[in-house]
């Protein structure tokens, strides 16, 4: 064993032991972050101060939700909603928490795309962090169905229905996701499951993995420029720090995100309290019932995009019915964000509006996306139908022209 | 060498073992969220028609979706490759929901229709879409004639398959 001397201090007992100063220098003094950014850098630090706000009223709400078809309901809307103290405020922080997270992770995600940052050794990053994407989506969507409203009814079937439309094994296997014939007390009480225990341990998890792979392909920044970390923190080690292009994770960095975060949260707490309805929609607060459909289901905002390109299809195509269509470029839609990296053929590493292809991709890929998730809200009747469609066809295309339109590129810019 | 050989055998014994429990593991865990007995049991729903009044209808519960049932009067005739007969009288049997977006729709025994209240699609009482977006008739469920006044839902017999073979070779024509 090595030799341990008489400790002077508590943080020197702990540091003998625990290697604190080495680990604290390692994780935040002499961890580089890059000087030339904005505050759209803060997201991450934003998310994970959300994750931690879901996280500690979700502990509170589980202390009186009950995963019961017959007292789910109630549960929420009578015990949380008025009985228990201050239990209206963890909903609502809940609630809206987890329409803004969503916001936020589109913020953080189309910076990425934005600014190039998947690129070029940063794949795991992208990969990552669309990772968790589908764990925050699947979150999402096991929260909404705890209310036992009549949307979190209707959402869960429609969703557990798409299954249906998997070749062969569909209806069996629509069958074996709900535990029964249609949405019931299995359902839930396995939603739940997922939603306070095997999902969250998933995220933690994956927001670990996620914070691991930017260590050494390092965060990108707003020029999309490439240096040497450790000349630069070297300058900066040795009292350089104007000239340094790097700036140390603590104090410099996160003390930054401290100050987003704050404004953030006052804009937060401000919906919480005073506009907390579009978190709350009012169909789901009628009990949920399986014999009656609402007239029109539709999911949560951040879910439209995707759900417009589901039933953009709305007609058969050359023998394929119109809901195997939907089907496929709903799974197309899906996956097709992670293969970003690989799409993208242009070896550039600049902000969109350096690029002079790119910039018109991102864009009307930014456009497309507004339509469809304003178009998923609307009923699917007549001329928003068509809308739908050619908005559905149009994100299909932007995809699949992107390696054409980076390689155009790549050759405009001559390979840089 | 030994020590390799040694080492190696460790390995594929370990190997072995952790399959056998990873494989046993994923059948225990697929079968835990299988429909439970009793779920199964109820699959199934017995319905006596003897109850059911001319031109009036009645909505069973089958496997969480709601069954339309509606006994034709005298002067509704009976609809070829739709209509089922049990004992004197004919009957719809039909799953309750529209077949354009699942709504339940509502039925007029003036009118002799169903009328769905979300974006106006029209039924007759034979479940054949008259009007509106739903793109095929009211879906049947699988059913078994027991006796003049008993049918079972959930249970397959020839005379569901025959409504069922017809309406395939329907489509196949269109």
């Amino acid at each position: 064993m090595a030799e341990f001397e008489k400790a002077n201090s508590i943080g020197e007992w702990f540091d003998q032991r625990l290697n604190t100063s080495g680990f604290w220098r390692v994780m935040m003094t002499e961890y580089w972050i890059p000087k030339n950014i904005n505050f759209l850098w803060a997201m991450g630090a934003l998310l994970a101060m959300l994750f931690t706000l879901l996280l500690v009223t979700g502990i509170f709400l589980l202390m009186y939700y009950k995963p019961d078809v017959n007292m789910a309901f109630d549960s929420v809307n009578y015990t949380i909603m008025q009985e228990v103290a201050y239990g209206w405020i963890f909903r609502n922080i809940h609630g809206v928490g987890a329409s803004v997270v969503f916001l936020v992770i589109y913020i953080h995600m189309f910076t990425g795309i934005y600014y190039g940052s998947y690129k070029k050794g940063r794949e795991m990053i992208w990969l990552s962090g669309m990772l968790l994407f589908v764990l925050f989506s699947a979150e999402g969507f096991s929260g909404y169905m705890l209310p036992w409203g009549q949307m979190s009814y209707w959402a869960a079937y429609v969703i557990t229905e798409i299954f249906g439309g998997i070749p062969f094994i569909g209806d069996e296997l629509v069958i074996w996701i709900r535990g029964n014939f249609y949405v019931a007390d299995a359902t839930l009480t396995r939603f739940f499951m997922l939603h306070v225990l095997l999902i969250p341990l998933a995220i933690l998890g994956a927001i670990v993995f996620h914070f691991y792979t930017l260590r050494f392909p390092h965060v990108n920044n707003e020029e999309g420029e490439f240096f040497d970390y450790k000349e630069e923190s070297e300058k900066y080690l040795a009292g350089n720090q104007k000239e340094s292009k790097v700036i140390a994770f603590w104090p410099d960095f996160l003390s930054k995100d401290f100050m987003v975060i704050s404004i953030f949260m006052i804009f937060f707490f401000y919906l919480v309290f005073y506009h907390n309805a579009f978190a709350m929609d009012p169909v789901n607060f009628d009990k949920a019932d399986g014999l009656k459909t609402p007239a029109h289901i539709y999911p949560e905002w951040y879910f439209l995009w995707s759900y417009e390109v589901l039933r953009g299809f709305f007609f058969d195509i050359a023998g394929i019915s119109g809901k195997s269509l939907g089907l496929i470029a709903f799974g197309f839609a899906q996956i097709i964000f992670v293969l970003l990296p690989w799409l993208d053929k242009s070896p550039m590493v600049k902000p969109a509006n350096q690029r002079p292809v790119f910039k018109y991709w991102f864009w009307i890929l930014m456009a497309d996306l507004f339509v469809l998730t304003i178009f998923g809200k609307l009923p699917p009747t007549g001329i928003n139908a068509w809308v739908g469609f050619y908005a559905s066809i149009s994100f299909i295309v932007l995809f699949l022209a992107l390696p054409y339109l980076t390689k155009l590129e790549a050759k405009m810019v001559g390979g840089k | 060498m030994i020590n390799e050989s040694r080492r190696g055998f460790m390995g594929k014994a370990f190997g072995a073992v952790a399959a056998v429990g990873a494989v046993g593991s994923l059948v225990a865990m697929k079968r835990s969220w299988d429909p439970l007995p009793s779920v199964m049991a109820a699959g199934f729903t017995t319905v006596d028609m003897s109850k059911l009044e001319e031109n009036k209808l009645e909505i069973v519960k089958w496997q969480g979706k709601p069954i339309f049932l509606l006994k034709f009067a005298a002067d509704m005739p009976a609809v070829e490759k739709r209509s089922v007969k049990v004992g004197e009288h004919y009957y719809s049997v039909m799953i309750g929901l529209c077949t354009h977006l699942g709504c339940i729709p509502a039925y007029s025994s003036a009118n002799k229709q169903f009328k769905c209240a979300c974006h106006g699609g029209e039924f007759n009482a034979a479940g054949i879409h008259t009007f509106g977006p739903p793109p095929r008739p009211l879906d049947i469920p699988p059913f078994a004639i027991k006796d003049e006044n008993t049918i079972v839902l959930g249970e397959s017999s020839p005379e569901y398959e025959a409504l069922i073979a017809s309406l395939s070779t329907d489509n196949n024509i269109a």
